[in-house]
């Protein structure tokens, strides 16, 4: 494995690949280093690798941070390979395009992952490693989608979970966590009094917290769904990339993903090292977007107010470098309104038959908006990544349509439904 | 007037291994001076040259994000806890 060690963001200082998320000298993030030096040379040769993996994110374990390589019936971890995730969908979106006055859009379905989430490519990397560490038991702060991804990962090795999450959760990712047989805790709060919380409890527990001292390790999964994006494109990248940005993390691993293949030669000849990268996020929860439009290099913390809870964390820890990404490759962070969050998920759905949570409104939503203000040359190739399932916030889309119902009689469906419908 | 001040486990080693620590002052900022002064190493640790705070630090009054307050000029009252802890990305 390529995997090296664990380094700060900031101020370079290295570490051992242990549970450590945070530089003792500057306080920093800690992230995962590698060494591609000795597979470097042969693209072909890298390339077979990928081909011939599993298909799930472990076909890109090359580049991921396991001391084993990927989890298998084979490996020293017997049949314990967890829930796979990945190899999820890239779909052409003609008719949304065409909505939207654009040639060419796609669509990555991460809703098709095994808990319905793009949550699976990073708690899997996490538990894997975590397993590797020694932990016997995994945790997380969440809002939502984690908590249903921990729960299952739990369920799937027989590793004991915890999962906090804040106490108003929408239902059904409250009940779609404790059918895993979780130990589920509502904290009274949001979601960054859940991750203080959370950090606070990680030093007091032998735990691994996914997304705390595990965070490095989580983070890098991510990665997986712009491998999966190049390589279903062909080995090229998209011209455009919209994503929805909560803490900013997912936004900057994608850019990380197409810079390390692009490095390494995997990518056919790119116009460019990185897709223009644009951030999508809720007006009721806009740091980023607030810190982007403003021409600020880190984000004010706020307190969230939107329908879109899976992306509600008003202190997001990556807001500096998404901003940073969002400036270098010429793209934007943008906000839009609960209802337009409502409209792109209907939007989404009438134009694509993938109906999306709430996060997937907010990146359609800022997708339309963005084509709406001319940023988008018709000629782009534009990569929408969905990152969740509808049927997860079913409120959303309450009321958003009619309904009809009728006596099981043909009068009745004429007079009632029939009416200006061409048969 | 006294305050808690609860250090991370991460700054541990740089204040001789007390995870909290017992320190008068008025706001933020004299408490912070004052766990400074008691640990020096802990200044260049989580200050900016400048004296503002490090990006990825964060800091909790009585579980409230001190930049929701008036930052290093809050009040603190007697008997407050204050909480450092490194900003992580959620998700």
């Amino acid at each position: 494995m390529a995997v090296s060690h664990l380094q700060c963001k900031e101020c370079k200082a290295q570490y051992p690949l242990e549970a450590l998320y945070v530089c003792e000298r500057c306080f920093g993030p800690l992230e995962v280093a590698y060494d591609h030096s000795r597979s470097s040379g042969d693209v072909g040769e890298l390339r077979r690798r990928i081909q011939g993996g599993p298909q799930n994110i472990w076909r890109y374990a090359d580049f991921l941070p396991l001391a084993g390589g990927p989890p298998g019936p084979s490996g020293r971890l017997a049949s314990r390979v967890g829930l796979p995730a990945g190899c999820t969908p890239l779909i052409r979106a003609d008719r949304l395009a065409a909505r939207l006055g654009l040639r060419e859009v796609w669509v990555k379905n991460d809703a098709a992952n095994p808990t319905h989430s793009f949550k699976d490519r990073v708690v899997s990397v996490a538990v894997t490693r975590a397993r590797e560490l020694g932990f016997e038991t995994i945790a997380c702060a969440s809002t939502g989608n984690l908590a249903n991804s921990v729960a299952a990962h739990g369920a799937a090795l027989g590793l004991e979970s915890y999962v906090f999450v804040p106490a108003d959760l929408e239902e059904q990712k409250i009940l779609a966590t404790g059918i895993y047989g979780t130990n589920l805790v509502g904290v009274q709060g949001n979601y960054d009094d859940v991750n203080r919380l959370c950090t606070e409890l990680c030093a007091e527990r032998d735990w691994a917290f996914v997304n705390i001292n595990l965070r490095p390790y989580y983070a890098e999964g991510s990665k997986t769904l712009a491998f999966e994006i190049a390589e279903q494109l062909g080995w090229e990248l998209p011209d455009r990339c919209i994503v929805p940005v909560a803490s900013g993390s997912l936004f900057t691993k994608i850019a990380r993903g197409f810079e390390e293949w692009t490095e390494l030669g995997l990518i056919e000849s790119p116009a460019r090292p990185l897709p223009r990268m644009n951030g999508a996020q809720a007006q009721g929860c806009s740091p980023v977007a607030g810190a982007f439009a403003a021409g600020h290099d880190v984000c004010r913390p706020v307190k969230p107010n939107t329908i879109a809870k899976s992306l509600a964390i008003g202190n997001p820890a990556d807001g500096p470098y998404a901003l940073d990404l969002a400036r270098r490759t010429g793209g934007s962070v943008d906000a839009v309104s609960d209802e337009e969050i409502r409209a792109g998920i209907k939007l989404l759905a009438e134009t694509t038959g993938v109906f999306t949570e709430t996060a997937g409104g907010v990146t359609t939503a800022v997708l339309a908006k963005l084509a709406a203000r001319g940023d988008i040359d018709p000629d782009e190739r534009v990569v929408l990544v969905i990152t969740g399932e509808g049927l997860k916030t079913l409120d959303a889309v309450r009321g958003t349509f009619e309904t009809s119902t009728i006596a099981p009689t043909l009068e009745a469906f004429e007079a009632s439904v029939s009416e200006g419908v061409a048969v | 007037m006294g305050c808690l001040v609860k250090i991370p486990t991460q700054l541990r080693a740089a204040a001789g291994g007390e995870a909290e620590a017992k320190i008068d002052g008025a706001t933020v900022r004299e408490v912070l001076n004052g766990l400074f002064e008691l640990h020096q190493e802990l200044r260049v640790r989580i200050s900016d040259e400048d004296g503002s705070l490090r990006r990825f630090v964060n800091v909790y009054l009585a579980g409230e994000d001190i930049r929701f307050l008036d930052g290093l000029a809050t009040p603190v009252s007697d008997g407050a806890e204050l909480t450092i802890l490194p900003a992580v990305a959620g998700g």
